[in-house]
């Protein structure tokens, strides 16, 4: 459904994107998981035909996004990671605009945003911009449905909305799908990745691995461990320096470290110990899906 | 181009959702015009007269009659020490009668009088002179009687006899308001959703570029259009404006001026990313535009270059429009140059405008 090559974008000096590529197929929920800056924003916005990549292509529904940028426009929804709706319209006549310029009414396609609709109904002669942050995303990915799009494209649609909100949104998303809708999503957040069916972690500019979420825990093959100390950035650097460690990242007050090969808890403690570190302790643990992407090369 | 009805009506629902708007489009303007129209005078009217009049005889005091008799000048001293006043700021005009007035034009020689004024403000010396030299004058003819054979002269103000300010600036006031809603308004309503973001929503949307912008701007013609007959309805009520010429010429051509103008506006719509530039941006051009527009100072005052100037300036051939419609009567035939050159202009602008356009996308 969704087929991008090779596809770069620089500003300037700075690489926004580097030769990525990604497939997604139809009726996926595909997660983009990054930091800021990883080039998120840019690759959905290629996809979206807002901007021009410098090199590679890209295709919607078959289509080349360049090209066909009028077809694409009529095929896909595009929630912008700011709210980008008209704050002094209300409600209902945000989606009665986002409906007239698609051609289409709210009552033809009412059933599919209803679920989200009848939470905002309330509302509807409220304006815009007087909406919680998880209404106005809720109005935002109505607006962005209203013309039954067949791919879905949202930047960042949680970010700054509370954790309820956040859940819920997913939820709607799920539901979605359920309507053959194909949905590209992007999340600085880690956690949200286990909600997706297939994810790419991406940095820098470039897609670091690309898989099922249980897969890439899964490829995950190096041994891990929690570590603990009194002091941890100082257990930090001195862990960087031990002989076997792959790679170490704090992670909350602890220390994920990864090895290159098996090593006995038991060892780290007293290379610790030795150092004079105090409260040490070391756990082995499962990997989730942020030490994936904060172990990976 | 089946989305324009759309936005136009998106267009109206947000311009007349804030409730400042209403008043801020209709009535502000009307306002506008009545304290401008007013206020903008040229006539200067009492001013500050001392009079030294050192000859004291029954001419002297004569002249001095027809000074106090005019409404231009209050008599605020006399006597010596007229200069302090004037360096005090106390008086405008110093009116000196010398000694020997009287007996000099008894026996049909020359007098002299002398006038100082402050120069300050140069526009106000310069009237306060001619005012002064025109008592004089009748003074002299009174005095000498027509016999004399004194060479007179005798105006006729045509078009506007009695040279009635307020006659001669509504038609120009009219003009800076129009453009005031073309210029700054369509500007920033563009800007805003670049500002906001929702251009986002809309690039993404089928709507084509040249449906969104004929959607934008469409409003503020028809806005710019209502203006212009609520404040041509106000100046006939109001200061009974002369309509000696066919409105149809005038709607017509503001039509085509709302085209340039608007035209303006998208131009540096594309320029700028925020409204405050755009504000900026869009003052820089009305303030040239209108202070060189011929509607403050005559064009035919200014100097070679700034007359080549003014050739370019779309508010000037909007007010010479206005006054010649208006006040002169003057049909399709004689303003065919100035549509000429507003069509030449609206074409050149908006190509410029939706070029630009196009390119920063």
């Amino acid at each position: 459904m969704i087929t991008a090559q090779n596809l770069s974008k620089a500003y300037g000096k700075t690489t926004a994107l580097q030769e990525v590529s990604l497939t997604i197929q139809a009726g996926e929920l595909f997660g983009l998981i990054g930091p800021d800056g990883a080039g998120k924003t840019t690759l959905l916005r290629i996809l979206g035909t807002l901007l021009l990549p410098d090199a590679g292509t890209a295709f919607l529904d078959g289509k080349p996004v360049v090209e066909s940028y009028r077809a694409i426009r009529r095929a896909i929804g595009y929630m912008p990671g700011t709210f980008s709706l008209y704050q002094d319209l209300t409600v209902e006549e945000n989606l009665h605009f986002f409906a007239t310029i698609f051609g289409t009414s709210i009552a033809e396609n009412y059933e599919l945003i209803r679920d989200i609709y009848v939470q905002l109904e309330p509302f509807k002669n409220r304006r815009a911009g007087q909406l919680s942050g998880g209404m106005k995303q809720k109005l935002a990915l109505c607006c962005a449905l209203i013309h039954r799009p067949r791919i879905l494209l949202l930047d960042e649609p949680t970010t700054g909305v509370d954790p309820v909100s956040r859940e819920e949104f997913w939820a709607m998303l799920q539901r979605l799908k359920s309507h053959g809708i194909t949905m590209l999503v992007s999340t600085p957040y880690m956690d949200e990745a286990s909600l997706c069916d297939r994810v790419a972690l991406m940095r820098d500019g470039q897609v670091l691995s690309t898989g099922s979420p249980q897969s890439l825990i899964e490829a995950f093959d190096r041994p891990l461990l929690a570590v603990q100390a009194d002091d941890t950035y100082r257990m930090l650097t001195d862990l960087r320096q031990f002989e076997s460690t792959y790679s170490a990242f704090a992670f909350g007050h602890a220390v994920h470290l990864s090895l290159k090969a098996p090593v006995w808890p038991e060892l780290v403690q007293s290379y610790l110990l030795n150092l004079k570190h105090t409260g040490v302790s070391v756990t082995p643990i499962a990997p989730s899906i942020e030490d994936v992407f904060i172990h990976a090369e | 181009m089946r989305a324009i009805p759309y936005i136009v009506q998106k267009e109206f629902l947000q311009i007349f959702r804030h409730r400042i708007m209403l008043p801020l489009i209709f009535v502000m303007p009307v306002l506008q015009l009545l304290v401008l129209s007013f206020a903008a005078d040229y006539e200067v009217d009492n001013l500050r007269l001392h009079i030294n009049d050192l000859d004291r005889s029954q001419a002297s005091r004569q002249l001095v009659g027809h000074f106090q008799a005019s409404p231009h000048f209050t008599l605020t001293g006399n006597g010596a020490g007229g200069a302090g006043q004037i360096h005090r700021g106390e008086a405008d005009l110093l009116l000196e009668i010398p000694l020997g007035f009287n007996r000099s034009l008894a026996k049909g020689n020359r007098a002299e009088v002398q006038v100082a004024a402050d120069a300050i403000n140069g526009v106000q010396a310069g009237l306060a002179q001619a005012y002064a030299n025109a008592i004089v004058q009748s003074f002299s003819r009174q005095f000498s009687g027509p016999t004399r054979g004194l060479l007179s002269i005798e105006t006729a103000n045509w078009y506007n006899p009695g040279q009635d300010y307020q006659t001669f600036m509504v038609p120009g006031i009219l003009v800076i308001l129009v453009t005031l809603v073309g210029m700054f308004l369509s500007g920033m309503n563009i800007v805003k959703e670049k500002e906001i973001g929702t251009i986002e929503q809309i690039n993404v949307s089928p709507i084509g570029k040249g449906a969104f912008i004929v959607g934008k701007l469409l409003p503020f013609w028809l806005i710019g259009m209502a203006e212009l007959s609520i404040g041509l309805i106000a100046g006939r009520l109001v200061f009974g404006l002369p309509l000696a010429g066919s409105l149809a010429i005038i709607f017509v051509f503001a039509g085509l001026y709302l085209f340039v103008v608007l035209g303006f506006g998208l131009l540096i719509s594309t320029f700028t990313e925020t409204q405050q530039q755009a504000m900026f941006l869009a003052w820089f051009f009305l303030i040239i535009f209108i202070l060189m527009s011929g509607l403050f100072t005559p064009i035919e005052s200014m100097p070679p270059w700034a007359q080549a100037l003014t050739k370019g300036n779309p508010v000037a051939y909007f007010v010479d429009v206005m006054r010649l419609v208006l006040l002169k009567g003057s049909g399709w035939q004689d303003v065919q140059p100035h549509f000429g050159v507003m069509a030449v202009y609206a074409g050149a602008v908006n190509t410029l405008a939706v070029l630009n356009y196009q390119k920063t996308n």
